[in-house]
């Protein structure tokens, strides 16, 4: 599998990278593109410009309080910053590792007849170019000639190395492999810096990130939330500054009290780590190996709501295998099985290989060699349809029922009616039966299954409590696909499925609402990729595919799509989550810093310390540093995001208002109360 | 508290919900066209009123054409209440020869009847002549209530219609509303209260003599008092159901004319809260799933119950510095104890609280007791339920159309927590919706802590203030969150009848009314033009106690987190010092 495994949360370098670039992102131009860190910005200028007052003119305002709450706003800026760029700095190191296969490289460009070395950057979308064996291939382009095994484990982390051959669907090559046998002649299907390599390097830096649908909807609530505790707090100026007059004592409200306040209130948490949780939200669709075109795809993939899988590849083996050997009547278990063993010994194909392989392992019987025992190899032609031995004067072929029963029959034999049975029998099973006969002599039935790969059913089960219908797709007949569909445990199934009747099924859950997902790799499948909301190709697929697709699963994994979901739901969650933290942690901070704001007015107000915090300037101060430390603690969770479970959303929204809503409750009142014994205790109070 | 509380809120509540049911299925019926029972009777009329205006019924509206039409009838009932008050002193029916109004407060008169606010800075049997009542205030108690029902109509219409930009016929719903909803109860209401002594007469004031005469002020005999009359019972009815709120007399409903009996306290504290609750029950039946009303009715109740308990509580657990003087409070067999300042002895401490409670719940603002004299926890109540944002129960239409708008926030942020596109009804909530939704819960706190800034600090609004110390400031915010979410009830207290409190007050009435209902079309329009996403597994079901217990929490939360330090500041800081041990 991937190679590419996932690296520690807190790797140095990166850090160290990320420190730097949180100092960085204090420029007014980034701040301005977050409405929430952008009023912490404005904040943390007037609270430092306040503290430079408060130095001068002494006697209005405690010089190391102002400083104090200026210094722990620019902590809480730089901490939203550090979020950013640690999400980002991951990306980048991926991106470098990506960027070391997409050096300049030499390309021999192919006009006309002649040959002329170029160097890749001077390569445009359709030039032929020739690649040998050792090279590199310089850019995204379609085999138009040759065949060839090609290494491509610099992007998908595959050592294996893979077929690529013009024509078909394994017609596809990526810039930055490398050809290790034969040559291939290549048509360049993108140009320099719009290469495959390109945008995923530009996607992992989040160089090229737009905010998704969901992240404008939440950045227009923080932003509206942000205005009102704006006003709550203006407003408590002039009414502050009436409370002292009405209550004929104390002093009003200060603008540094009022701009503590202000960010304790406004969700900071959220605000600050936005960004960071949709960076990270693709970086674990890359640590999948897969790559999304837009952040809107990943969070496309959460809201999917019907799963179409290819049968081949996905659900099964994608070969079927021998199971049984049914004899007929007055044959022996042995016999056929030998026979059936005799007539597969030259059959490559994966069926023939079962077939040894179980006449093995239920008979004990071992593979012979054909040219020791001197036996005749009978090819499948698609003229008989069969396939077999000549061998001591005997004539096995084993073949489909209808070529096999004429076969039989015209050597003068009998076709029983018990082996029909049993040949509808497993055809209902959603088998393949296999006839094997001597001349006239009907032997017996080999039954051939699909097999379900392990642990689908449960996936599926998984799904369906996900809300997400799964529809098998498969070309073969209604029976055995509805067979084939019950044992799988999938909801619904497309037989005999053509890339129209595909298309056409797309369009109808479309229009009733549904969003589909769905894996395809060959270029008929192209239009329905296009079609469909979640469209994974696959790596190993054509290249219409991959640009008909919104994701590209290096893996080339079908079930692959599962996970892509999961990832998706991780991403809405997470912020879900956070922003329900954020908000439930303004309870605490209100009873911290009110009844220290107006103390001097109102002592009866000391009441409502209900966390018995030392003093006013402590509990103020503690409620800020609070707010910007929490960032800090919580940047694990925004990269690696909420963990989901495939449970229905009533249970999933209980649990997750219990951890971030309580949570988010009480945990502040625990955190203000011990800064402020740390304060006291440091005789910082 | 005491039992007989306990029975009279419980009999309430049962009454209440036991009306949800028929009549919200009625009005179901009446807004989607369906037979109802009444049509053969109102039917011609309401054909008639189509062809004399000039309306296609059928013909349908977006939803700016359905916004400007809703602007343009609401803006001519502030100009015709406008002119009457300028103008009645030369129209009939003026038996007291009143004079005109003058410009302020007719305009702060004009726009708090149109807007469904009633806020009051006049008392009505000094003031207003019958004609003015009945042509002005009377008829807008029914139009402006009907304008709120249409807009709540056009959004439930907007999320069941699919791919379509149309959401009704304004005309249409103003007219049905009036006609199938509010005109019959209030006929049958006010028959009723008739029958309680409510009075209804177009006679004039009476002179009486008094039993036992008194001196004035300056220890001048008094021997004679008048008696205000009027058509009150008619307007009282529409008042209640159509949860205007604004007193016939000055006293609003603590007037022993105005609300006579215990039975016609109870049919109009029902009549309160009757078609906003009710109209949960028609939405869940229009939306096709009765599960939906019946949660959005739960979570109202939700807030509801524990803040009528909160004040009940605070009212007759009393005044602790009464106590503290060896004042017997408690209620026994010899006196109902609590809290009466204020209080009318007709109804006594858990009417009065109930009252409080629904007429701020529901955006209806009429008392039968004084909020200011209430306890500082039991006035805290029906400040803070203003301060929701007239949203539990709220007012007619309008509330269950904020309460929506609070729906899909808490959607939005439930979505997002079980990892989906969020999802109300099977419409995706998407940028734009998080956009006007966020305009809907933003422009009254604006207004309220806004517009309480201003008035704190000119002395223009300082000047009105009666009592020292912090109740000062709550009399202030009491009236900006009033008008700021076109409550229209009154603390007392505070001097309003000032050119700077009428035209501040007018301006937060007006904004508070339109530029709510306007995002609320925009929504309706956005929804109706999606297509449905049919439920499935990982959908949030939004009929769920868990949702219920979520929507509350985020009415509260909303509420809280905005005004906490400005209450904090008035009644929270009043009970501290009421209750600090000295």
């Amino acid at each position: 599998m991937s190679s590419r495994t996932s690296c520690p949360l807190f790797d140095v370098p990166i850090v160290k990278r990320a420190i730097w670039e949180a100092i960085s992102k204090l420029s007014p131009r980034h701040q301005l593109r977050n409405p929430v860190m952008f009023t912490v910005f404005l904040a943390s200028i007037l609270t430092t410009i306040f503290a430079f007052r408060a130095l001068s003119f002494p006697g209005t305002e405690s010089p190391a309080f102002v400083g104090g709450i200026a210094a722990w706003l620019w902590f809480t800026l730089l901490f939203a910053n550090f979020a950013e760029a640690m999400a980002e700095g991951r990306g980048k190191a991926q991106a470098d590792a990506l960027r070391k296969s997409r050096q300049e490289v030499m390309a021999c460009r192919v006009v006309g007849h002649r040959f002329e070395n170029v160097t890749s950057s001077q390569l445009k979308k359709g030039d032929v170019i020739l690649v040998k064996a050792g090279e590199l291939i310089p850019i995204d382009g379609e085999v138009i000639e040759g065949v060839a095994s090609v290494d491509e484990s610099a992007i998908t982390g595959e050592s294996a190395p893979v077929i690529r051959e013009s024509g078909g669907d394994r017609s596809a090559v990526t810039g930055g492999t490398r050809v290790i046998s034969d040559s291939l002649t290549i048509r360049a299907t993108s140009s320099p810096g719009e290469s495959f390599l390109d945008r995923m390097i530009s996607m992992v830096e989040g160089a090229k990130r737009q905010k998704t649908p969901n992240e404008i909807a939440l950045d227009i609530l923080l932003a509206a939330m942000t205005i009102v505790f704006l006003l709550a707090c203006a407003t408590l100026i002039p009414i502050s500054e009436y409370g002292v007059v009405l209550a004929g004592k104390g002093t009003p409200i200060t603008l540094t009290v009022v701009i503590a306040l202000l960010v304790c209130l406004i969700p900071t948490t959220i605000g600050g780590l936005l960004s960071a949780i949709g960076i990270a939200g693709m970086d674990r669709m890359i640590q999948a190996n897969v790559i999304a075109t837009s952040g809107r795809a990943v969070e496309a993939a959460g809201d999917v709501d019907v799963l179409l899988l290819d049968k081949t590849g996905t659900i099964t083996l994608g070969n079927r295998q021998a199971v049984e050997f049914i004899p007929a009547d007055g044959v022996t278990a042995e016999e056929l099985a030998d026979a059936a063993q005799l007539s597969s010994l030259s059959d490559e194909t994966p069926e023939g290989r079962s077939i040894v392989i179980l006449a093995k392992t239920m008979y004990g019987l071992r593979g012979r060699n054909v040219e020791e025992i001197k036996a005749k190899f009978i090819p499948f032609t698609a003229r008989t349809r069969m396939s077999g031995v000549d061998l001591d004067g005997r004539e096995i072929r084993k073949g489909a029922i209808d070529a096999m029963e004429n076969y039989v029959r015209n050597n003068g034999g009998d076709f029983p009616r018990a082996l029909k049975e049993q040949v509808n029998r497993i055809a209902n099973l959603g088998g393949t039966p296999l006839i094997v006969a001597d001349k006239q002599r009907p032997l017996g039935v080999i039954y051939l299954k699909d097999i379900v790969k392990g642990g689908m059913r449960e996936r599926f089960a998984q799904l369906r409590q996900m809300g997400i219908k799964t529809v098998m797709i498969t070309g073969d007949n209604q029976l055995t696909a509805a067979a084939i569909a019950a044992e799988a445990g999938v909801d619904d199934f497309l037989a005999e499925a053509t890339p129209e009747a595909k298309l056409a099924l797309i369009r109808e859950y479309q229009s009733g609402g549904r969003l589909v997902a769905m894996t395809g790799d060959g270029t008929n499948d192209s239009p329905a990729l296009a079609q469909a909301d979640v469209a994974v190709a696959m790596n190993s697929g054509t290249q219409a595919a991959k640009e008909a697709g919104n994701m590209v699963d290096l893996d080339s994994n079908p079930t692959k799509l599962i996970e892509i979901v999961e990832i998706g739901k991780q991403l809405l969650m997470t912020r879900g989550a956070l922003t329900t933290f954020s908000i439930a942690n303004d309870v605490s901070k209100y009873f911290a810093i009110i009844p220290a704001a107006f103390v001097g007015t109102y002592p009866e107000l000391n009441r409502l310390n209900v966390m018995g915090l030392a003093t006013s300037s402590s509990a103020i101060m503690s409620a800020v540093i609070f707010n910007a430390v929490v960032i800090v603690f919580l940047i694990p969770l925004a990269l690696r995001g909420v963990s989901y479970r495939s449970v229905g959303a009533a249970t999933l929204l209980r649990d997750n208002l219990l951890i971030y809503g309580l949570g988010g409750l009480a945990v502040p009142f625990f955190g203000i109360k011990l800064i402020d014994m740390i304060l006291v205790g440091l005789r910082l109070a | 508290m005491t039992t007989s509380a306990w029975m009279e809120i419980g009999l309430y509540l049962v009454v209440l919900l036991a009306l949800v049911r028929p009549l919200g299925w009625y009005m179901a019926r009446v807004y989607t066209g369906q037979p109802c029972g009444l049509d053969r009777i109102i039917g011609p009329a309401e054909r008639l009123i189509y062809r004399l205006c000039g309306i296609r019924p059928e013909t349908e509206m977006n939803w700016p054409t359905y916004a400007i039409a809703m602007l343009v009838f609401n803006g001519l009932g502030v100009v015709s209440v406008y002119v009457l008050l300028r103008a009645q002193v030369w129209l009939p029916l003026n038996p007291q020869h009143l004079p005109e109004v003058s410009p302020d407060l007719a305009f702060n008169t004009a726009i708090s009847f149109a807007t469904n606010t009633n806020w009051q800075a006049y008392s009505g049997e000094s003031a207003l002549s019958y004609l003015t009542q009945m042509l002005g205030l009377s008829v807008q108690n029914f139009l402006s209530a009907a304008s709120g029902m249409a807009v709540l109509i056009a959004l439930i219409r907007g999320i069941t219609r699919r791919l379509t930009e149309t959401i009704g016929n304004f005309w249409v719903d103003v007219t049905r509303s009036t006609l199938y909803v509010l005109l019959p109860l209030s006929l049958l209401l006010a028959v009723v209260l008739t029958s309680q002594g409510v009075v209804q007469t177009f006679s004039p004031a009476i002179e009486v003599t008094l039993v036992e005469s008194t001196t004035d002020a300056e220890g001048k005999p008094v021997t004679t008092q008048t008696i205000p009359m009027g058509p009150a019972a008619s307007q009282i009815a529409i008042k209640q159901l159509g949860t205007n709120g604004g007193g016939f007399f000055g006293v609003n409903s603590a007037h022993p004319l105005e609300n006579t009996t215990p039975l016609s306290n109870f049919l109009q504290a029902i009549s309160i809260l009757l078609i906003a609750a009710a109209l949960c029950y028609t939405f869940g039946e229009m939306v096709g799933d009765r599960r939906q009303g019946w949660a959005i009715l739960a979570a109202m109740l939700l807030v509801f119950v524990p803040m009528l308990s909160l004040c009940l509580w605070a009212e007759q657990a009393g005044n602790p510095r009464l106590t503290e003087l060896g004042v017997d409070q408690s209620a026994n067999d010899f006196q109902s104890g609590g809290n009466m300042e204020g209080k009318e002895v007709r109804f006594g401490v858990p009417a009065s609280s109930l009252w409080a409670t629904a007429t701020t719940a529901a955006s209806n603002g009429s008392v039968n007791a004084m909020h200011d004299s209430f306890t500082p926890l039991g006035g805290l109540v029906p400040l803070v339920m203003m301060q929701l944002g007239e949203v539990v129960f709220g007012g007619v239409g309008s509330g269950l159309y904020g309460m929506l708008i609070f729906a899909i926030l808490s959607v939005f942020i439930a979505g997002l927590m079980v990892g989906r596109t969020p999802e109300f009804l099977g419409k995706k909530i998407e940028a734009y919706e998080m956009k006007m939704a966020s305009l809907v819960v933003l422009i009254p706190p604006i207004l309220v802590l806004g517009g309480t800034a201003i008035a704190v600090s000119l002395d223009l609004g300082r000047v009105g203030v009666s009592n020292p110390g912090p109740h000062g400031f709550t009399q202030i915010l009491y009236a900006l969150s009033s008008a700021g979410n076109n409550n229209g009830s009154a603390f007392a207290g505070l001097s309003v009848n000032t050119p700077f409190y009428n035209c501040l007050l007018g301006a937060a009435m007006l904004i508070s009314r339109y530029w709510l209902m306007i995002p609320v079309l925009a929504i309706a329009g956005s929804l109706a033009k999606k297509k449905y996403t049919p439920p499935s597994a990982g959908t949030l079901p939004t009929h769920t106690p868990l949702f219920i217990v979520l929507l509350a929490g985020m009415v509260m939360l909303v509420g809280a987190l905005t005004f906490v330090p400005a209450l904090a500041l008035g009644p929270v800081i009043e009970h501290l010092q009421l209750t600090a041990t000295r």
